[in-house]
């Protein structure tokens, strides 16, 4: 089936809404406990799920995430499982876009072509491997084109101009402009210059695809912020940390959650 | 290995080895790599940094090193020769310092102010703190919190030329996740830093550029071998942690006839799965910026890693080596903890030289080397010194010091 994304922000724009953006490891607790924030998470106003893949080696993560992930592989936690877990929640779901997000080598060990295809039989919509830029991921992007299924790569403050206009092109679903030199988790800085590259992006991109901000938005006031000039802002860290709070007590962790998914919706 | 390897086009302008290496680092670390990659060309190949860089090697570092014939332990082995390239008596004590000065020297070109590194045995660590006592420049050593317990004698030696160490503990707190906290330090702090990769490891064109500052010990040691003994060695060995201390003898001898063997950190035993040998049982996967022989589970995590010498510590290795492996130009094997422990007491009493716990695992191979071979010459990389390990041999004899 082809990527919900494209329509998830056509159909935002149209009502002059921002896309709603999350992210979450799968596993952390358990995959009982992603599953249930998932639902509450599409509920209460998240378009787009971007579920984390643990790895051992998360070097574009902050010790937030780190440690989620650390959590989520006591329980080994596998690519097959997170895999599962988008098939339970299929079950019951079938608007809200599911990207996954991990580092490329539990892909490369399971096989480009095999990880395609189960992200295409799984209803996966896309797919963000971050330590793989489009140089790297030439036949992962073959599969994902022929599957129809969303190819995010990232852009930075860092990239350059012609840069920017390659990933523009390469990028499917949208384009993650990462607000900041740094980890996840970081805090937020420079809106002016946020907004120039954003701005950028969209410029470059010859088939209006969307630009989604993430790093360092935390609450509803930055959120708004962000959301002013993109069109979609993406939290990560802070839904982490939530989760974490409350994993012992389901209901709790729910309750949380919906209303700080409620409070960052409504503002953007 | 039939076809002769045209050494000029490796790494290709997309630093792959073949199917080895690459870029695969997020966004953000892309241009700041690209600005390293011509620094280098721009500077690193003009004669003035040249002149520089060989002038401090010369007078600061002790260059060149030289080739002792170890006779005696060769006559007691059998009939043929080992022959030692004492990097070892490099200032600092080991070979790393010729990527420090290399790499400190253009970040200096390059305008950084504020330099990084990760380390793992402590002496890249060294290495760079020396360089940049040296240069003025800034520094911070990310070291795993097991390394810091069972390598004191180097965090000293860090802080008092200046520098601060910073304890990692996450993961398995060894190497591998010092490099992972480096790479987070870096991404964070691009404007005023240079990350000094300490090994031929990491995204491209930090395999190219330790290899090259590393082949000094090559080139030296060919001309030296030939001038002495008016032939190439028939075998050259050496440890392979991340692998520059290897590559940089074995670089320039791959288009000679000589047979090159790179030993791996066994820990206790291939078969027991304790080890540090990703050459010899891992498979080709991704970590820390490129695709190279790694120690992987079935679903792809990076298994822990055992051996032990903290400076063979590592799960990956430099992709060139993994390359290298594959076109079968060199052979890679591994020797277990107990095996390096009995070379390093060999070489001590009956040369007077104390290796370093790496360095042994490379003189343990050797030595079995020597007692299958006839007639043939070895050259070894002696790596380091051995002063830095004196706590992990004290403590393995029960012996307080
Ligand atoms: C003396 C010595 N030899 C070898 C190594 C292993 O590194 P490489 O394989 O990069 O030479 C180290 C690393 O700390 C070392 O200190």
């Amino acid at each position: 089936m082809t990527s919900r994304i494209p329509n998830i922000f056509n159909k935002n724009k149209s009502k002059n809404k921002k896309t709603f953006i999350s992210y979450l490891v799968c596993g952390d607790p358990t995959k009982d406990i992603t599953l249930s924030a998932m639902h509450t998470m599409s509920k209460y106003g998240v378009d787009i799920i971007e579920l984390g893949i643990p790895f051992t080696d998360p070097i574009a993560d902050g010790p937030t995430i780190q440690k989620s992930i650390d959590r989520s592989l006591k329980n080994n936690t596998s690519l097959h499982d997170v895999i599962s877990v988008v098939k339970e929640f299929r079950k019951e779901n079938n608007d809200t876009a599911v990207v996954l997000m991990g580092y490329m080598n539990p892909v490369h060990k399971m096989g480009v072509a095999k990880f395609a295809k189960k992200i295409n039989d799984t209803g996966i919509d896309g797919v963000l491997i971050v330590d793989s830029p489009p140089e790297e991921s030439v036949i992962l992007n073959k599969y994902l084109t022929k599957y129809k299924k969303s190819h995010i790569y990232l852009a930075s403050p860092t990239t350059t101009d012609q840069r920017m206009k390659n990933i523009s092109k390469m990028s499917s679903g949208y384009v993650y402009y990462v607000t900041i030199k740094g980890i996840t988790g970081s805090q937020l800085s420079n809106v002016n210059s946020i907004r120039k590259n954003v701005n950028k992006i969209k410029k470059y991109s010859n088939n209006n695809l969307p630009v989604a901000v993430g790093f360092g938005i935390k609450d509803s006031s930055s959120a708004q912020k962000m959301a002013a000039f993109s069109d979609g802002i993406i939290i990560g860290s802070s839904i982490v940390e939530l989760i974490h709070k409350y994993s012992n007590n389901e209901k709790k962790m729910n309750s949380k959650l919906s209303t700080y998914i409620s409070s960052i919706s409504n503002v953007i | 290995m039939k076809r002769k390897i045209n050494l000029k086009n490796y790494p290709s302008k997309s630093g792959h080895f073949d199917a080895f290496g690459g870029v695969y680092v997020s966004e953000t670390l892309i241009h700041p790599l690209r600005e390293l990659f011509s620094a280098y060309k721009k500077y690193a190949t003009s004669a003035s940094f040249k002149k520089t860089l060989n002038s401090q090697l010369k007078d600061y570092v002790g260059r060149p090193t030289p080739i002792y014939y170890a006779e005696s332990l060769s006559k007691e082995l059998g009939s043929s020769h080992i022959y030692l390239k004492r990097e070892d008596l490099n200032h600092t004590g080991a070979h790393k310092i010729n990527n420090a000065l290399g790499q400190a020297l253009l970040a200096k070109k390059m305008g950084k102010t504020r330099i990084i590194a990760e380390t793992g045995a402590g002496q890249h660590g060294v290495a760079t703190a020396t360089a940049c006592a040296r240069l003025n420049l800034k520094c911070v050593v990310y070291m795993g919190e097991e390394d810091i317990n069972r390598q004191s004698v180097n965090v000293y030696r860090m802080k008092l030329l200046g520098a601060e160490v910073v304890s990692v503990n996450s993961g398995t707190k060894t190497l591998k996740d010092a490099l992972n906290e480096a790479l987070r330090d870096w991404v964070t702090n691009v404007d005023d830093t240079h990350y000094i990769i300490g090994s031929v490891a990491g995204p491209h064109p930090y395999p190219m550029i330790v290899r090259d500052f590393q082949s000094v010990i090559g080139y030296e040691a060919r001309n030296q071998f030939k001038k002495e003994y008016k032939c190439l060695p028939d075998y050259l060995v050496a440890c392979v942690g991340g692998g520059s201390n290897a590559i940089g003898l074995f670089h320039p001898f791959l288009n000679d006839k000589v047979k090159i063997v790179g030993v791996e950190a066994g820990g206790s035993g291939i078969k027991s799965g304790k080890h540090a040998a990703p050459l010899s049982a891992g498979s080709p996967g991704v970590l820390h910026g490129n695709r190279t022989y790694i120690m992987e589970d079935e679903n792809g995590q990076i298994k822990n890693t055992h051996s032990i010498s903290a400076g063979l510590d590592y799960p990956g290795v430099g992709p060139e080596h993994s390359w290298l492996k594959d076109l079968k130009r060199v052979e890679y094997t591994a020797v277990t903890d107990d095996e390096a422990l009995d070379a390093f007491f060999t070489l001590t009493q009956k040369e007077g030289i104390i290796p370093a716990l790496e360095t042994a695992h490379a003189l343990a191979y050797a030595f079995q080397l020597a007692k299958k071979l006839k007639n043939k010459k070895i050259l070894l990389n002696l790596s380091g010194r051995g002063d830095k390990d004196i706590d992990t041999i004290a403590k393995l004899k029960n012996i307080k010091l």
